[in-house]
């Protein structure tokens, strides 16, 4: 990216390069550039972007000469409010990154912060966010794979998805009495205890997926149209995706088997038996059936804990970190003391630095914490996979046509709120 | 995070003293990941070696970013960029610190990976730490008329207000008014 950066600037009319330019470039929808290119802004908010990201692009005809993407537009500096809250408190930030399933998103922070002070949770906790980290990858995968679809005219996918995925949704519902920013767990375990009929209904949705996944499948996978439009488009070499820093779906698409779940197993994925979907070329297409895989995968993982979620504390007892029951604060004075020290000056997190890493969705989301004791962190760092591999877009547009670039950004799963953090 | 094989460090370790024997790297174990401390000078030739000998592979450039560290060490540089890298072969991982003060330049490594175009324009963005050698250093996430740099110590958690903002977006050129 950097030498087509260099070598178009030299040329007659370089696209601009800064933020300022930005809003001179918003006063006409296109212009005709003096060298006869069309410049043309495809977002930000724009259907096809999915999310505030805004993409310049130079085209000639209907070829993109060159792309130039323009981040920032829903940045909330998280790293910043981090330093102020308490980490219980930040898990409401990390919902707001990928908003599409945010309970990964809590799993890898409370997790990074557990690895870090070393606290044993509980089996019980384990296999529930075990479980609830699935359903949400599948939910994920689901949105990413239907909407490539929609941007390719093939409507009909998301309506058949969608329903299901719903169901996930009402579960999440239930569990936390939240549909989106879900605040799932704390440190030390779960909020509260699973409801009753939580398996049933986790079940229930295994039992009807995997046929409507196949249908949908069906719908595309064969399709001479959708072949047509993702074979052999947007596609990139394993060595330029490591170069790029790509992990998770995107990076398995083009050959390189690396998941965090299997490297470096944390919740229960050392005891599950799952594999890892990988791709020839990185293309759409693959990066498509990858995460179609995927979903297979993470239903496989889920049938093989919901029979078996033991009963037992769904929270570690160990007052430091979890706060004692309500019921015992207000009989006891020793719960009512935690109780305080907890609300009051949060959980105490040994000094030092620790990198975790998590794979969420859209691969490797690691958490950088410096901590120098206190109640909050002094720095945190989100390792946010979307920033990393959404900066190769222009390599993989630049010189195919423009109805490719808009299937490339859905295949890619940039979430706006990850991206700009 | 789990530790792979423990004699990967031991290896490490003599690796790089045989490489560079004179540098003075401070190599320390932190929780099973070796954390090395180079100079800005020897950065990009210590980065090359990590990710072209045999012996450690680190090919990928997994995370970048810095911390500021203004009111815990006075007598030292401020800033510390840290890289973590990560070898999709081994899955072995390690982290380089780079120390640098106010207005100093640490070198880019956009020249070894493609991707740390963004996360030090990042940096930047935030710390205002520049990178000597990156081919567009100009802000990335902040607009460009913001002033000051966020993720610093001595910037305010509520911000500056927004009377500057308006300013010199609104008011371009205030003799006018």
């Amino acid at each position: 990216m950097t030498n087509k950066n260099s070598d178009n600037s030299a040329g007659k009319n370089p696209l601009p390069d800064t933020y300022s330019t930005r809003q001179e470039v918003l006063k006409n929808e296109a212009e005709h550039l003096e060298n006869g290119l069309m410049r043309i802004n495809l977002g930000p908010s724009h259907p096809a972007t999915h999310g505030i990201l805004q993409n310049v692009m130079d085209l000639d005809g209907e070829t993109i000469v060159k792309a130039r993407p323009v981040i920032g537009y829903v940045h909330r500096s998280f790293e910043k409010l981090g330093e102020k809250y308490t980490y219980n408190q930040f898990l409401n930030c990390t919902d707001r990154m990928n908003y599409v399933s945010s309970p990964m998103n809590n799993i890898a922070w409370i997790n990074a912060v557990e690895e870090m002070i070393g606290i044993n949770v509980p089996s019980r906790a384990q296999v529930v966010r075990t479980i609830i980290n699935e359903l949400s990858r599948i939910s994920d995968h689901i949105i990413c794979n239907t909407v490539l679809g929609v941007d390719l005219g093939a409507f009909t996918g998301l309506l058949y998805l969608y329903h299901y995925r719903e169901m996930f949704t009402n579960i999440l519902e239930k569990m936390t009495g939240a549909r989106l920013t879900t605040t799932f767990n704390r440190v030390g375990g779960l909020e509260m205890d699973i409801y009753d009929g939580f398996a049933a209904d986790v079940k229930d949705f295994l039992k009807v997926f995997p046929k409507i996944l196949k249908d949908f499948e069906g719908l595309l996978i064969h399709n001479r149209i959708f072949i047509d439009r993702t074979k052999g488009v947007g596609a990139i070499d394993k060595e330029t995706a490591l170069s790029y820093g790509y992990t998770g779906p995107n990076l398995r698409a083009t050959g390189c088997d690396y998941d965090v779940r299997k490297a470096y197993p944390y919740l229960l994925y050392d005891q599950v038996d799952f594999d890892i979907p990988v791709g020839i070329d990185g293309s759409v297409y693959d990066r498509f059936l990858v995460r179609n895989e995927e979903m297979y995968q993470s239903m496989k993982i889920v049938s093989q804990l919901i029979d078996n979620i033991p009963a037992g504390p769904y929270r570690v007892e160990d007052y430091h970190y979890s706060l004692p029951p309500k019921k015992d604060v207000y009989e006891k004075m020793e719960e009512l003391i935690y109780h305080f020290k907890i609300v009051m000056h949060g959980i105490q997190v040994p000094p030092g630095e620790f990198y975790s890493a998590a794979e969420i969705a859209n691969g490797e989301m690691g958490f950088y914490i410096v901590s120098d004791g206190g109640k909050t962190p002094y720095r945190v760092h989100v390792r946010r996979p979307c920033f990393w591999y959404y900066q190769s877009f222009p390599e993989l547009v630049e010189g195919s046509m423009l109805a490719d670039a808009v299937a490339v950004m859905s295949s890619l799963n940039v979430i706006a709120g990850e991206l700009d953090g | 995070m789990r530790e792979l094989s423990p004699d990967h460090n031991i290896k490490l370790k003599e690796n790089l003293a045989g490489r560079f024997p004179n540098a003075g790297f401070k190599v320390e174990e932190n929780r099973g990941i070796v954390v090395i401390e180079a100079s800005r000078s020897s950065l990009i030739e210590l980065m090359k070696h990590l990710k072209e000998d045999a012996g450690c592979s680190f090919n990928v450039l997994m995370d970048l970013t810095a911390v500021d560290y203004l009111d815990k060490r006075k007598s030292e540089e401020r800033f510390e960029v840290v890289y973590m890298l990560f070898s999709s072969t081994s899955l072995h991982r390690v982290r380089i610190k780079v120390k640098a003060g106010d207005g100093d330049d640490v070198p880019s490594l956009v020249s070894i990976w493609k991707g740390a175009n963004w996360p030090e324009r990042e940096v930047f963005d935030f710390f205002g730490i520049k990178f000597s050698g990156h081919p567009l250093m100009e802000r990335l996430i902040m607009p460009d008329e913001f002033r000051g740099y966020p993720l610093r110590k001595d910037f305010p958690l509520e911000g500056q207000g927004e009377d500057y903002l308006i300013e010199s977006i609104l008011i371009p050129d205030k003799t006018k008014i």
